[in-house]
Order: structure tokens, then sequence, then C-alpha cells
């Protein structure tokens, strides 16, 4: 089984998650920008980030068979921050990278104007540097949050083929759909979304145009939670093939939009331990 | 016995010839008027240089230069900026460059007339983990501009991280006893804990047989003994 995360945030993972990703058969990530539980207080705090989702983690990535590429942004709650709103300028850098294969996590968080500013200059990003956009849904009053996130993305005139909405839910996933966004899950331990809720979703709705992600990160989370999702969509009598649609062929088609996904397609014979997998620490 | 195998000290060829035959018509526009873009205004390089990879390939195109690396070279050739001002430039460039484009500019550091003042981008590249970085610092431009001491450090950093030091420019005129010194406590350090001596590091400490002490002599025996058997 091949499998693509399209939204991790490794930064905050161990090298044991990496090992037990590539043995439960993830190949590739995708981590967007995001918050770090600590605000940042600065833009080169932000910049420093930005290097790092870059520089340092791919090359983590790599030496356990493992690629990773990530999404740039400004996040909706720091662009709260009047002292991180300057993020925004120096943006145009960064979404020239060949990595980056989406601007992300951009949306709302707390439905500020200084949110909805935010949002709405980097889906103009993403149109000038003809990128797919990852767009957050907030998660207290997600309903009307999601709305609201439509009417944005509609106004900003960004195709909606190239718009994922994540962290749906059952409220949430018919109008995304409808909209001809993408539809993202989260699938996390306790909150957001399950596998077994994301299976009975998949089977209501279909996996046309469907993302499921572990978004692992700092809080209670699991790196695992793609693979999860597969064995219980298999326990469930989806096939094989449906399986590898959404978790290995969405991502890939998704993100394959900007053009810059340059994949390496697993080999299927691949042993589940990958043999550069011990990690270099450099200067001791 | 193998002498010091060390890459070239010189300055890299001109990579435009190389790079003219190897370009397909539609790359080597996009990059000719990149370069008269740059030429003409030094701010658009900021749009162009993280461009590259994506339009001309990234192969392998000399021993020196890969095909991304040598066509960023030829962006940067093109600023019409010299001493603080290149400067200020390049080391933008690197700031906020990804990997790819922070190799491309250290290995285009010979190039550029900046004399001492791009050694801070190979300090920082020097002060990381990432292996591809430190190689690509420690080129012509560090072996003719860094400091002894920081040479030094910087070798002992290349046997740390497993970079082989036949990758490592200006080795052969620039290894001294204390360099040697160095090495041959490490190689004690490693026989000791019972790990593995790199053999690379021995054609260094050769040359200066002074800096093996009596207790390193037997042991280090022992390591040179196994070397000379595999080189026959």
């Amino acid at each position: 089984m091949r499998i693509f995360d399209p939204h991790i945030h490794m930064t905050s993972r161990t090298t044991d998650d990496y090992e037990a990703m590539y043995a439960a058969g993830v190949r590739a990530v995708v981590e967007p920008a995001f918050w770090l539980g600590q605000p940042r207080t600065s833009p080169e705090s932000f910049y420093d980030y930005f290097d790092g989702l870059l520089g340092w983690e791919p090359y983590r990535a790599a030496q356990f068979g493992i690629q990773h590429f990530c999404t740039i942004a400004l996040n909706p709650k720091e662009a709260n921050d009047p002292r991180c709103v300057p993020v925004l300028d120096e943006l145009d850098r960064y979404l020239a990278k060949d990595r980056v294969v989406a601007v992300g996590e951009i949306g709302y968080d707390s439905m500020t104007p200084q949110e909805d500013e935010a949002l709405a200059r980097q889906l103009q990003l993403a149109i000038e540097h003809e990128l797919p956009a990852l767009v957050h849904t907030p998660h207290r009053d997600k309903a009307t949050g999601t709305r609201s996130t439509l009417d944005v993305v509609r106004e900003s005139g960004i195709a909606p083929e190239l718009v994922v909405l994540d962290h749906l839910n059952e409220l949430t996933v018919g109008m995304v759909l409808d909209s001809g966004c993408w539809a993202g899950f989260s699938i996390y331990p306790k909150t957001k979304m399950s596998e077994d809720r994301m299976v009975e979703i998949l089977k209501e709705h279909g996996t046309e145009r469907v993302l499921v992600n572990s978004a692992a990160d700092w809080g209670r989370s699991d790196p695992l939670k793609t693979r999860k999702t597969a064995d219980a969509m298999l326990a469930a009598g989806f096939d094989e093939d449906d399986v590898d649609k959404v978790l290995w062929r969405n991502p890939v088609a998704f993100y394959g939009q900007s053009g810059r996904l340059e994949l390496d397609e697993p080999k299927p014979d691949e042993e589940a331990t990958f043999q550069g997998n011990s990690i270099r620490r450099g200067g001791a | 016995m193998a002498a010091v195998m060390t890459a070239s000290h010189s300055t890299p060829a001109d990579p435009r010839p190389a790079l003219a035959a190897l370009l397909d018509p539609t790359a080597r526009t996009w990059l000719d008027e990149s370069a008269a873009k740059v030429a003409a205004d030094p701010a658009a390089v900021r749009r162009l240089f993280p461009a590259v990879r994506r339009r001309c390939g990234h192969g392998r195109l000399t021993d020196y230069w890969t095909v991304d690396e040598a066509a960023r070279a030829v962006l940067l050739t093109a600023l019409p900026l010299r001493d603080q001002a290149l400067a200020d430039e390049i080391t933008r460039l690197h700031r906020h460059g990804d990997p790819a484009e922070q190799r491309a500019v250290l290995r285009t550091l010979p190039l550029l007339d900046l004399g001492d003042l791009a050694l801070p981008l190979v300090r920082e590249s020097l002060r990381g983990n990432d292996t591809t970085l430190i190689e690509a610092a420690l080129g012509p431009y560090a072996a003719a501009h860094l400091p002894h001491a920081e040479y030094r450090q910087a070798v002992l950093k290349c046997v740390f991280c497993e970079i082989p030091l036949d990758r490592v420019t200006g080795l052969d005129s620039r290894a001294d006893r204390e360099l040697a010194r160095m090495l041959a406590d490490f190689a004690h350090e490693r026989i000791v804990a019972g790990r593995d001596v790199p053999h690379d590091i021995l054609p260094v400490v050769r040359a200066f047989p002074d800096v093996i002490g009596a207790e390193l002599k037997h042991a280090l025996t022992d390591v040179l003994t196994d070397v000379l058997k595999e080189e026959g």
C-alpha cells in the first residue's frame, strides 16, 4: 500500500514517527506552514521556519525514504498579530520555490477582519504563482466559517479545483463538494474526525475530490491515521483501488496542479524498512 | 602509496559553453533572456533565481556543476553589481534560498569578485548539518579565503559527517601539522571506542608522522596495515 499524507506537520515529529510511517506505507508528505503552539513575535521567525520546511525537514525525511513537500503562508491565527503581518510582503520569494506545492494553510480562525484581509490577499498570491490553495476551516463555529470561506474563495476568482477546504466534518462536506472545491479530512484520535466516521462519509459522498490526512503535529495526534483509515476502508468493503485513489492518486492529482510535485513513484516491492534510516547527526 | 587526493584548487570552468551545448532551445532562450533581465535590473534575480531548476533542469553537467547550479551561476555572474552591493544581493539570495539555491550560491562564489565578503555564507553552511551544503561550502572560495583554524575545523567536521575528503578543495596545500594532529587525536578516540577510522584521513596524518603518539602508533599501524593490504 502506498500512502501520501497531504497534511502533516513533520517538524513536530520524531525519527521514530518517520520509521513507523515508512513501515505503514507512507512515501510522500506535504507539510503545510502553520502555527507552532508558541506564538511567533516577528517575521524573521517565520522565515527560519519556512527555511526549515524547505531545507532541514525534506533532508530529514529523505533519510527515511519519505518525499517531503510543503505549503507556505501566513496562518490565520497569526494573521491577527500586527507584528507578524509583514510576512505577507516576503511570501513572493518563498512561493517561487521548487518544493512549494500550494499556498497554505490560509483561512479563518476567529473570523476577524485581519483574517479576511490575509485570506483574500493570499488567494491572490495563489493565482499569481499558479499554485493550489490549502484552506483551513475554523474549529469553532465551523459550518458558518466554512460558508464564509467558500464565499471568499468564490470572490477571489481562483478556480475551485485548485482549492481544498480542510478539517471538514459531516456538516460541512456537502457544501464544499458542491462548490467544486476539494474536501480535506483530518483524522484525529479524539477530535475533528475518526477513521470510522471517515468511512461513512466516503460511502455517502464517494472518493472523488476527497483528501484524507493525519494533520499530526505537536498536539495529541497520530501520524499513522492515514494507514488506519485505509485499513478501515478495506474492512468496510472498499477495494484496494479505492484506497489507492483516496490515499495516493487524489493528493498527487491535487498538488500535481502546482507543476512542482516532482515525485518518485514508489516501487510496489519495496521492503518495509528503509535502508538509510539513521539520521546523520552532523558535527556532534 | 596514494598522495593526498583533493579536488582542484583552481577556479571552476565557466559553465556557459557546457550549458549551451546541453540545454534545449526553450531553456536556453529562457536563461539568455533571464540573464539579460538581471543585467538590466538586478532586483529581477530575486524571482528568476528560484525558478531556474524548473526551467533548465537539474542533472549533472560537469564534475563541478549540476545543470541548475550552472544556470544559476549564469544569473549571478550577470548581476551588474560590485563589492558590498554584490555581496548584499548574494547574501539575500542565500538567506532566503532553499538548499538547491544555497548550493548554487556557494558553488558560484569563486566566479564572483567578492574578496572575504562572502565568508559569512560559508560559515553559516559549515555550522549546519546538511552535508550537501557543507560540501558545497568547502570549494575553491573557502580554500582561498577561510582562515586556518576554521579550515581545519571544517575538515574535521567533514570527517564526522562522513563527507569524503577528496571532495574538499585545497587539502593538498592547506593540510598542516595542526590538522594532522587533530585527525590523529580523532583516530585515537575512535580506536579507543572500538569504532572504525575512516581511511581518507590517513594520508594527512602520515604526511606529519611526528603527530602520532606512541600509544596511537601501535593502533594506527594495524589500521595502516589493513589499508595497505586493501590498496594492494
